[in-house]
């Protein structure tokens, strides 16, 4: 099963994807690339073909065009082979409800072959559902149905995992051990490619990002390029802010002046900043604050999704 | 090493048995002859023109037969439809198909295992109704010998022989039944639709049956392979009878079958 993904092929490289519903584009030439290792990220508001694409992924949807290729294999044309070594699910885990924890578990690793039923236990411990497998599905919540859409991925022993909002329906503590899963089995060397709402959650586990807008992929790179790649911001406070404003303003080498909060926010790069901090003092204000803000992978996603950072958005 | 057919057959069939509605399609089969024995036992008449009727109150050998004539109007159709119509349908609605075809198994020996779970189930509904029925008939009417359509007095051992043998070719045309029932489970992704369209279709091989007096109509359409059994009562055997009954329904069987498997394998799984 797993052990048959071939080593040294890309995990997942999708080419010029497309999937029309009639006349609504629901993913308009999508590329991307998931290289060994990745925790990729893949992001986007709803409805941007986020989930479209990665049924896609796994088979389950034909494209219109482009191709796919899993460790090399094209999951459109070589089920199940192509998912050898991929795991993973779309939206919500869906589970028999009338069967318990445990036997859904054996019934796909039934359907799995190999030696997913002998990982059934360690999945159930590593998700912590070990003492709730003789309960049946139906009386599961959603939180402890994602956990169980973990095991029934991990008992293939995958390569690849492919996650959809895993972190839904989970509490707190939920999220946090969910992160904490992750993390480790992309230290096992397992490449992880997963979609979410949680930004900062997204910001802080992932290596590399892509951010879908109506079926198109905006942007594609690895996190830190996220950060290098938008104007440092500022957020400035001063004695005199109507002052300070309109200093900025006739600043042309500063851009992006707005408020937020009380707070001045603009973008400048670190020179422009200091010489500002003293054309504040010079024009005798004082200056309470004058912060850096990093770039955030949140304030990448609504520039990109809504041309909006998030600022702008709580004052509109 | 892949997982074989037999893997997804015993898994459908697994989940059949840990669902509550399967039980109570056998349990109405099994309650059909028990129904009629107690209501024979409530009056003195009883269905003596239909085939094997006559027999009745003889031997309860032919419980199992007349009860069989009354089944294959409605009743049979209805159980089978309702376990085939739902068989594919209902992990379309709920989620279940998009993940278990993303495991090792090919999609066709997915829809294999679901195609002879319901076959086996729909088996069973007739094994309910043969025991029950003749367990209930001996009990009331005694294991006597029977007179057969053409007036032919029959042993009882060879009477239940012959009762073993028409429920088999019984099963042909309820297993074609099964058949169109899961082609639209699959081709409606709708459990109501789809067994609302199997009965539909049950009845309406029916209605054309009585309706449309064209020979050939008559003779092949699927409805008429109901009594195909009456073969085995007729002295000499009516071979040809059986026979078309079994090569008429299994090109009943075969054809939606084959749309399934092609709708099947290439399907989409969307909202």
């Amino acid at each position: 099963m797993s052990g048959t993904a071939t080593v040294g092929e890309v995990p997942v490289e999708a080419r010029a994807l497309v999937k029309r519903y009639g006349h609504i584009l629901a993913v308009d030439h999508v590329d991307l690339t998931v290289h060994a290792g990745d925790i990729y990220g893949f992001l986007g508001p709803n409805g941007a073909g986020k989930t479209t694409a990665m049924r896609m992924l796994l088979g389950l949807l034909n494209a219109d065009e482009g191709s796919v290729r899993l460790f090399g294999r094209d999951p459109h044309t070589d089920l199940p082979r192509a998912l050898d070594g991929v795991a993973g699910f779309v939206e919500t885990p869906n589970f028999y409800s009338f069967l318990t924890g445990r036997k859904n578990l054996e019934l796909f690793a039934a359907l799995d072959g190999g030696g997913a039923a002998a990982r059934i236990d360690q999945a159930l411990d590593l998700v912590e559902l070990r003492d709730r497998a003789s309960d049946k599905v139906g009386g599961y919540s959603q939180g402890m149905k994602q956990r169980l859409g973990l095991a029934v991925s991990l008992i293939r022993d995958p390569k690849l995992l492919v996650l959809d909002e895993p972190t839904n329906g989970l509490d707190p503590a939920g999220i946090r051990d969910m992160r904490a899963t992750i993390k480790g089995l992309s230290d096992r060397g397992m490449t992880i490619f997963l979609s979410s709402h949680q930004l900062a959650e997204m910001e802080e586990i992932c290596s590399r990002v892509a951010i879908i807008r109506s079926g198109s992929i905006v942007y594609e790179g690895a996190l830190e390029d996220v950060r290098a790649s938008v104007e440092p911001r500022y957020r400035l406070r001063t004695t005199d802010q109507a002052r300070a404003e309109a200093i900025c303003r006739a600043e042309p080498r500063i851009g992006d002046v707005g408020l937020d909060g009380g707070d001045i926010v603009l973008t400048a790069d670190e020179t422009i900043a200091i010489a500002l901090s003293r054309q504040l003092v010079e024009a005798g204000l004082g200056i309470a604050a004058l912060t850096p803000e990093s770039a955030t992978l949140e304030s990448l996603f609504f520039e990109l999704t809504e041309g909006t950072r998030p600022h702008e958005k709580e004052a509109a | 090493m892949r997982p074989s057919t037999l893997t997804a057959y015993r898994w459908e069939v697994r989940k059949l048995l840990a669902e509550k509605r399967s039980y109570i399609g056998i349990g109405a089969a099994a309650l059909l002859p028990t129904l009629f024995v107690i209501v024979m036992g409530l009056q003195t008449g009883g269905p003596y023109d239909v085939p094997l009727g006559h027999n009745l109150r003889h031997s309860g050998i032919s419980l199992t037969l007349v009860v069989l004539t009354f089944a294959s109007r409605f009743g049979a159709q209805l159980v089978t439809a309702l376990v085939a119509g739902d068989i594919v349908a209902t992990e379309d609605a709920g989620g279940t198909l998009k993940m278990i075809f993303t495991r090792s198994t090919k999609r066709s020996q997915l829809l294999a295992g679901k195609t002879l779970a319901t076959f086996t189930y729909t088996l069973a509904l007739l094994v309910a109704l043969g025991v029950v029925g003749l367990i209930g008939g001996v009990i009331a009417w005694g294991f006597n010998p029977i007179t057969n359509l053409s007036g032919t007095t029959i042993s009882a051992p060879h009477a239940l022989g012959l009762m073993v043998a028409g429920l088999a070719v019984f099963a042909a045309p309820l297993l074609a039944v099964a058949a169109f029932g899961i082609f639209l489970s699959v081709a409606t992704r709708n459990s109501a639709a789809a067994i609302v369209g199997t009965l539909v279709y049950a009845l309406a091989q029916e209605a054309i049956g009585g309706l449309v007096h064209v020979h050939w109509i008559q003779t092949y359409i699927l409805s008429a392979q109901f009594d195909a059994w009456h073969g085995f009562f007729q002295t000499p055997t009516d071979w040809t009878q059986i026979s078309r009954g079994i090569w008429v329904s299994a090109i009943f069987i075969v054809a939606p079958l084959a749309a399934a498997f092609w709708l099947f394998v290439k399907r989409d799984v969307a909202n």
